[in-house]
């Protein structure tokens, strides 16, 4: 291990960190988002959305990220839509991640009680009124640990981004790895770095789940 | 204009080309399939002792591939190894090794979690027909055990083949570098190639994942509890 190697690298570490949190997170939010719009439309069985919904959802989740990446950035081009590499970046991780957290989302929504949805209708609640009062409260406490592990497999998922040439810190690595050949220093620092983003989100949603559990509704 | 991009692909061997790739990226999945399911099982009946000096290198084994993403850890066997250890390794050995050691932890974890789903009497009642633990688990438990993990483990095989892609990366020649070589040969002349190669390389994963994933969602249907 050469120390004077990682001082000098640090900043480029640094850089590549808070990039792959800074997409990691956008794209998060956005999968959650187009999650909860097509979990809701898959529940209510909406006509017309729901068939397109299913054909996203489907095509979503069985391709390569990078190959939704490799059409965006290499392929859209050439058809005169482009895009840059953070851009593309976003959108696939948008468009893998709603797949999985509507998955989740709606397995969540279907695991609450019918007996509840009943009650909630002989009360006259309306449609929205049942998702905004008896649904979604209930449907978060049940999907938080599949969320997680979303969050987690997309946070991974951002590795991916190395092969379009955004500067996460898969491709710092390799890029500081051709420039030096410090493999060894390189590789550590890589795993390092997930460590340091993943390990205290592990922690943080292993305690999450046990208070939502613990929150839930007649257990 | 648009066409001209896709006419490519069926000009010679270039269609040919890519589904050779496609076939290689699914052998290494294939293989890697088969260690993961063998040492998968053995590592998740291990896991369901209750020894926690047992449980906990597994476990630590197991969150290892949960939190470092597949493709670092591509790299580093792909560098470390050779680097420090004066061992050749060609990227498909690379894969392989990796491919495996993931599958069989997700696997074991899979495998165990269901034979603790069983219920106990199963266990006590092969108890008392005075079956030894090899028998219980050999008769009793992992064939009931399989039944119930099926879909997951169908499941797992479409990631794998999914993360196939990755393989790119550290050079296999698997069906996205065939179709990067076609793009190459045929930039000049058809500038809209990129496009209908990468477009076809997205339906073939398509056509072999999403027929895994229809087939593991029935049996979740049919078998569930």
């Amino acid at each position: 291990m050469d120390w004077q190697y990682f001082s000098e690298v640090l900043p480029h570490y640094k850089m590549a960190l808070w990039l792959t949190v800074k997409l990691a997170t956008i794209g998060i939010f956005f999968a959650v988002i187009v999650g909860v719009i097509c979990s809701v439309i898959q529940y209510f069985k909406i006509k017309g959305l729901h068939q397109i919904v299913q054909v996203y959802l489907e095509i979503a989740r069985n391709t390569p990220l990078l190959i939704q990446l490799f059409f965006l950035y290499f392929g859209l081009p050439k058809i005169g839509i482009t895009l840059s590499g953070e851009m593309c970046g976003i959108i696939g991780l948008t468009f893998l991640g709603g797949s999985y957290m509507a998955e989740v989302i709606r397995s969540g929504m279907e695991a609450v009680s019918k007996t509840q949805l009943e009650s909630a209708k002989a009360l006259g609640l309306s449609n929205i009124q049942l998702m905004r009062y008896v649904i979604i409260p209930q449907a978060i406490s049940y999907s938080v640990p599949g969320l997680g592990a979303n969050c987690i497999f997309l946070i991974k998922e951002t590795s991916v981004f190395s092969g379009i040439a955004i500067l996460e810190l898969t491709n710092t690595t390799k890029n500081l790895m051709g420039i030096y050949y410090k493999t060894n220093e390189a590789l550590f620092m890589l795993v390092i770095g997930y460590l340091i983003i993943l390990l205290p989100l592990t922690f943080f949603l292993m305690w999450l789940e046990r208070r939502v559990r613990n929150a839930e509704f007649g257990a | 204009m648009l066409n001209s991009g896709l006419n490519v692909l069926f000009e010679g061997i270039n269609f040919l080309r890519l589904l050779e790739g496609l076939v290689h990226t699914l052998r290494i999945a294939f293989i890697a399939v088969i260690i993961s399911l063998v040492m998968g099982t053995i590592i998740g009946v291990i896991r369901t002792s209750n020894n926690k000096f047992v449980q906990f290198p597994f476990k630590i084994y197991l969150e290892l591939f949960r939190i470092i993403p597949i493709l670092v850890w591509l790299f580093v066997i792909y560098y470390i190894v050779p680097v420090n250890f004066d061992v050749e390794l060609s990227a498909e050995t690379v894969a392989l090794i990796v491919f495996s050691l993931w599958g069989a932890a997700e696997m074991s974890d899979i495998v165990r979690g269901a034979i603790i789903s069983l219920p106990k009497h199963q266990v006590e009642s092969s108890r008392a027909l005075g079956l030894g633990k090899i028998q219980m688990y050999r008769y009793v438990l992992v064939p009931q055990a399989a039944k119930r993990s099926i879909p997951q483990i169908i499941n797992l095989i479409t990631r794998m083949i999914k993360t196939t892609a990755l393989l790119t990366m550290i050079g296999v020649v698997e069906v996205i570098k065939v179709g990067q070589q076609i793009i190459q040969v045929n930039n000049t002349e058809y500038p809209t190639i990129s496009f209908w190669i990468y477009g076809v390389i997205f339906l073939l994963y398509f056509c072999i994942c999403f027929p895994l994933s229809r087939i593991s969602r029935k049996l979740e249907q049919k078998w569930a509890m």
